[in-house]
C-alpha cells in the first residue's frame, strides 16, 4: 500500500488538470471495476457490482487534483507570476519547488521584503525556473505546476505533497482490491477540481445519481504543538466526519459508520472540522439531495508541500471502508 | 458569412443604449427577439427571461455547441423614496462606489433622466474631499416635480453610444458585444454542429440565467462570449505591468481560467489553433479573478466542456468603457472559425 501511496503522491495534477494522474488511478483499478468510464469533466467513474434486491447505489468520491499554481505573467527577464489553484497557503510558498505538466522544475522567489515578519502576497512571489529572457522561457501564460517534494516513508508516517486527496483515491483502490463481495452497486469515483470548489462532484454526483455517497478526503489534526483546538489525531484510527466548514454529514451515516466500527473492533474518531469541506457536500445537496457522509484520513500540515499521515489510520480507513461495504444498510 | 458591417454596428449602438439592469432585461430581450424574427430554428424565452435559440445543422455525429452572450448589464435599484426626487439605491453587479458621484443616469423603463449627485465643492471643505463618499450618502436625485419613478425600478449610466472609426465608447459594452457577436452567429450558423445560442440574463449577479440555460440546452459543449477589462495603460514608474495584462489590439481574449471555471483545455487549445492556422490575432486572458456564463454552464447536469472567449475593454463596470472594432471583429472571426472547425469526434480526443 505504501508504493501505492508512493505512487499516486509523486504525480503531478492541479486542479483542472488530472490527466496523468487518471490514467495512474485507471491502470491501478482495472483489474477491479466491471465498468470504467471518464466524464466530461474528466472524472474517473469506475463501476463495480451491481444491485441485489438489499442493496443500494452507493457513490464514494476522493479527489484526484491537488492544490497548484497558474502562471500569469512572463517578465521580460523569463520569470513567472503566478495565481493559486486552490487554497494555497502564502507561508509555505517561498522556497518552494514547483513542476510544470511538462516536466519543467522551478523555484519560488519574492520581491525584495521589507517585513520579514510578514508572509509574502500572492503578488511579491514569482518562479524562476532558469530562463533568463521571455523569449527562453518554456513557460507560457496559463500554464500549471504543482508543488513538488519527495515521498518519505517514517515507518509508522508518511510524508508527502498532495496526500489531500491520494490518500482517499488510496483507500478507494485499496477497498476495490480487498473487497470480496458487496449488494451494492458501487460507483468509485475519482474526481476533479475539488479545490477549486467541488466542481468534479458536483457533475458526477449528477451523473452517477446514488442513493448514498461517502467521500473519501483527509481532516485537520489537533495533535501537534500550539496547533488548532480539535478532537482528531493522527494513530487514533479514521475520523468519521459529523460536520465540516460545508456539510452536516447524515447522522444516520454517522451512526452507521460508528457501528461498522465498533462492530469491526476498527478504531476511528469523531470528526468536527470547522474549515473547509468535502465532495459530500456537493453529493448531498446533488438533484433531489443524497444521504452523504465522509471518512477522513487524519493528516497533518494539510495544503503544505510535506503531508503527514499514520500508516495504521491508512490502513484501517481501508478497513472501515469495506467494512461499510460489505453488508446491506438499512439507515 | 457572418460580418461587422454598418448594421451591427448600428445595431451595438441601439443595444448599448437600451437598458437592461440584471434582472430587468426585458428591453435588450425585444431587441434580440425582432432580430431573430424570421429565424428557421427554435426560439423561446425561458421562465427567467433567457432567448434561446436552436440552429440544427445539417451534417451526421452533429455536437451540441452552446453559445452564451448576455443581455444584463450592471446599474442600480432605487430602494427607497426620501421625497422631493430624491432616491436611496443599490447597486446591481460589481460597481466601484468611487465612480459614483457626478454621474447622469436614466432611471426606470421610460428613461427618466437623473444624476447621483454629491455636494459641490463650494459646499465642501478641503478635509471632506480627500475622504471617500460612501454608497449609502449617495442618492440618486430625478429632481422635484412630477415624476413615475418608483423603488423597485432600475437605473444605469446615461452614456450614449459613440464611435470615431476603431475606437468605440459606451456603456454596457460588457456583454452588448457579446450579444451582436451571437447574433451573427445565430444568422450565420455553422452546419456542421447544432448550435444553441442563449442570450442569457443575470450574469452580472451570479450567472444565475445561464444555470438554467444550460439544464435545458443539455449541451456537449460550451462557449461564453463576453466582455473583460484591458489592462494596458501605462503605469507610473514605467515598470512592466504583471497583473492583469490583457490588452487592446491584440485580439479576442481566450480564457484558461478565473474565478469560477478552468477552462477545458482541449477548447483552449482548439481555439489557439484555429487562431494561429486562420492568422486571427488573440491573446490569453490573464488567469484572475472575474467570471462568466461558464461558471455555471460547466457544471449543469453531468458536466459541459466549457470555455470563455471576451473582447477586451477599458474601463469595464463603469459609465463608459471603451473597445476596438478590430479586436471585436476579430473575436467574432475566431469564434465562426473556430465552430466551423470543430471535428465531430472533438470529445474523444484527449483531455488534460
Amino acid at each position: 500500500m505504501k508504493q501505492l501511496v508512493q505512487k499516486l503522491t509523486e504525480t503531478f495534477s492541479p486542479s483542472g488538470y488530472e490527466n496523468d494522474i487518471r490514467e495512474v488511478i485507471r491502470k491501478e483499478i482495472k483489474p477491479f471495476a466491471d465498468e470504467i468510464r471518464v466524464d466530461a469533466l474528466g472524472n474517473l467513474v469506475a463501476r463495480k457490482g451491481s444491485r441485489s434486491k438489499s442493496g443500494l447505489r452507493i457513490m464514494l468520491a476522493g479527489h484526484m487534483d491537488e492544490i497548484g499554481l497558474m502562471a500569469t505573467h512572463v517578465d521580460t527577464n523569463g520569470f513567472i507570476r503566478f495565481t493559486g489553484l486552490g487554497g494555497i497557503r502564502m507561508t509555505m510558498l517561498t522556497g518552494s519547488r514547483v513542476r510544470f505538466m511538462d516536466g519543467t522544475p522551478g523555484v519560488i522567489g519574492t520581491d525584495r521584503l521589507t517585513d520579514m515578519t510578514k508572509a509574502p502576497s500572492l503578488e511579491q512571489c514569482f518562479i524562476d525556473v532558469g530562463a533568463s529572457s521571455l523569449k527562453d522561457c518554456p513557460v507560457k501564460v496559463g500554464d500549471v505546476c504543482a508543488f513538488d517534494r519527495p515521498f518519505v516513508d517514517l515507518g509508522n508516517r508518511l510524508i508527502a505533497k498532495s496526500m489531500d486527496d491520494r490518500i482517499g483515491c488510496a483507500v478507494m483502490i485499496e477497498a476495490m482490491r480487498t473487497l470480496k463481495a458487496s449488494p451494492h452497486e458501487l460507483y468509485f469515483v475519482f474526481t476533479t477540481q475539488e479545490e477549486v470548489g467541488l466542481r468534479g462532484a458536483t457533475t458526477s454526483a449528477f451523473g452517477v445519481d446514488p442513493d448514498l455517497g461517502l467521500s473519501l478526503d483527509v481532516t485537520a489534526t489537533g495533535d501537534t504543538p500550539k496547533g488548532s483546538r480539535m478532537e482528531v489525531g493522527l494513530g487514533k484510527g479514521p475520523a468519521i466526519k459529523i460536520k465540516d466548514g460545508g456539510m452536516l454529514a447524515d447522522p444516520r451515516i454517522v451512526k452507521w459508520m460508528v457501528r461498522t466500527a465498533e462492530k469491526g473492533k476498527i478504531p476511528c474518531q469523531r470528526e468536527i472540522l470547522e474549515g473547509g469541506t468535502t465532495d459530500a457536500r456537493a453529493m448531498q445537496v446533488a438533484r433531489a439531495g443524497v444521504p452523504a457522509g465522509c471518512l477522513s484520513v487524519p493528516t497533518r500540515y494539510v495544503h503544505s508541500p510535506s503531508e503527514m499521515v499514520d500508516t495504521a489510520d491508512v490502513e484501517n480507513s481501508v478497513k472501515l471502508l469495506v467494512a461499510l461495504l460489505s453488508a446491506s444498510v438499512n439507515l | 458569412m457572418p460580418r461587422i458591417g454598418i448594421a451591427q454596428l448600428k445595431l451595438l449602438e441601439k443595444l448599448c443604449n437600451a437598458t437592461a439592469v440584471s434582472g430587468d432585461e426585458g428591453e435588450v430581450r425585444k431587441i434580440v427577439l425582432e432580430e431573430l424574427r424570421g429565424h428557421s430554428g427554435e426560439i423561446r424565452v425561458d421562465t427567467l427571461g433567457n432567448v434561446l435559440v436552436t440552429c440544427p445543422g445539417s451534417g451526421r455525429n452533429r455536437l451540441k455547441v452552446m453559445v452564451t452572450a448576455h443581455m444584463d448589464e450592471i446599474g442600480f435599484m432605487l430602494v427607497a423614496d426620501e421625497g422631493e426626487g430624491l432616491f436611496r439605491f443599490e447597486m446591481v453587479g460589481g460597481i466601484d462606489v468611487r465612480q459614483l458621484p457626478g454621474k447622469a443616469v436614466l432611471v426606470g423603463k421610460e428613461h427618466q433622466p437623473g444624476v447621483i449627485g454629491a455636494r459641490p465643492i463650494h459646499l465642501t471643505t478641503p478635509e471632506e474631499r480627500k475622504q471617500k463618499i460612501p454608497l449609502d450618502t449617495l442618492r440618486i436625485d430625478v429632481g422635484p416635480g412630477e415624476s413615475k419613478v418608483n423603488p423597485g425600478d432600475r437605473a444605469v449610466f446615461a452614456t450614449r453610444f459613440q464611435r470615431n472609426g476603431q475606437v468605440i465608447i459606451a456603456k454596457a459594452l460588457d456583454d452588448r458585444l457579446g450579444v451582436v457577436t451571437l447574433l451573427e452567429l445565430v444568422k450565420n450558423a455553422p452546419s456542421n454542429i447544432d448550435l444553441l445560442a442563449a442570450f442569457t440574463v443575470q450574469e452580472e449577479i451570479g450567472a444565475r440565467g445561464a444555470k438554467v440555460a444550460a439544464y435545458a440546452l443539455n449541451p456537449q459543449l460550451a462557449i461564453a462570449v463576453d466582455a473583460t477589462p484591458a489592462h494596458d495603460l501605462p503605469t507610473w514608474d514605467d515598470e512592466e505591468n504583471v497583473f492583469y495584462n490583457t490588452k487592446l489590439g491584440l485580439g479576442p481574449a481566450i480564457y484558461v481560467g478565473d474565478s469560477d471555471t478552468l477552462s477545458d483545455p482541449r477548447l483552449v487549445r482548439h481555439l489557439s489553433k484555429t487562431a494561429r492556422a486562420a492568422a486571427i490575432p488573440c491573446q490569453v486572458r490573464q488567469p484572475t479573478g472575474g467570471g462568466t456564463d461558464a461558471g455555471t454552464i460547466h457544471k449543469a447536469r453531468s458536466g459541459v466542456p466549457s470555455v470563455s472567449v471576451s473582447v477586451p475593454h477599458r474601463y469595464s463596470h463603469t459609465a463608459v468603457s471603451l473597445a476596438l472594432l478590430d479586436d471585436w471583429k476579430n473575436t467574432l472571426t475566431l469564434l465562426d472559425t473556430a465552430l466551423r472547425h470543430l471535428p465531430a469526434g472533438f470529445l474523444a480526443t484527449g483531455r488534460a
